[in-house]
Parts: structure tokens; sequence; C-alpha cells
């Protein structure tokens, strides 16, 4: 799992069927620092996130499409938690 | 999933028989801000995307999906035409 930003939405019309009522996020990766770290990607939403919330993200297929609740859903990453807090001990 | 542009197509004769009737686009990854990022891939279009438009892809075993049950052996798979995006 990586820690991201949420940093916009993603509207499309025309797209598979198992998207269908999903809510797309553009999601920025971040370090510890909160500097970002690499490209942006798209995620599909599971838990009500917003603009600017810090969230835990997969990036794997499987994991992806069990978040979303929908078997065979060609997705390969999800939002599955906003984060209250992360403590770094170091 | 990640944002992309079609930037062409790609056509094979003499091909895999599970991939017969799939389209294959070129994509341009890019950015929110529309920079190209990285190098262009092929994937299999299962949403009816064109040359210009911008698209989202999934990477991976599930770029297979739409095509159930066929396993048409793809590693990338446009999956929306994209209408707009807005960054907060």
């Amino acid at each position: 799992m990586q820690i991201a930003r949420v940093i916009g939405t993603v509207v499309a019309t025309q797209k598979h069927a198992k998207f269908e009522g999903a809510k797309l996020l553009l999601v920025q990766p971040i370090a510890l620092d909160d500097s970002p770290r690499g490209t942006p990607l798209l995620a599909v939403d599971s838990v009500g996130a917003g603009v600017h919330e810090k969230v835990l993200i997969v990036i794997e297929g499987r994991a992806a499409g069990e978040a979303l609740g929908r078997k065979g859903a060609p997705v390969d990453a999800a939002v599955i938690g906003i984060i209250d807090e992360v403590d770094v001990h170091e | 999933m990640q944002l992309g542009k079609v930037v062409g197509n790609v056509v094979l004769n003499n091909k895999n028989e599970t991939l017969s009737g799939v389209t294959l686009l070129l994509v341009q990854p890019i950015s929110s801000a529309r920079e190209p990022v990285g190098r262009v891939i092929v994937a299999a279009d299962s949403v009816g995307a064109g040359v210009g438009e911008h698209v989202f892809f999934v990477r991976g075993k599930e770029a297979s999906f739409p095509f159930a049950p066929v396993e048409v052996p793809t590693d990338a798979g446009i999956v929306g035409i994209v209408d707009r995006w807005d960054l907060g």
C-alpha cells in the first residue's frame, strides 16, 4: 500500500460497465514528508474520500477489485482508507 | 489506472488468435498537467477510443477482463474515455 493525496476528480461518461457509479480520483503518491513521489494516478474510491485528503491506496489489480467489490472489474488501483495520522518513530 | 492520450493504432496480420477483433492503440501516458510521462505503450481498447482522445487505462492482468471469457494476452487496456478532470 502507499500513502497518497487526492488531487482531483475525473469525469468519464464512456467507460467499462464495471466502473458505473464508481468515483474516480486522481491521487498523487507522497513520501512521509508529504513531498510528491512519481506521477499522479487514477484510483477508484471505496471510502468516500475527497480532494486534499491523505489516503491509503493499493496499486494492484486483485486488491483494487476487492475494494471496489466487483468481480472482474478492470481496475488496478483503489483508495481503501482516509488517513487521520501517520506517526513516524525515528 | 493512468491518464493517457491516444496517439495512434497498431495493425497486425499475424497475431495470437485471441487478439482477433481486438483494437490495439498507441497510448502516451500523461500527467494531470497534460505533459507526456514515460514511453508510449500499446493498449487493448474496449471502449471505442480514437486518436486524439484522452483516456484512462489499466495495467496488468486486469486489462484482459473486458474481453472475458476470452483470455486476451494483454498487459494494458483502455477502459474509459475521459471527458475532463478537475484538480482541487
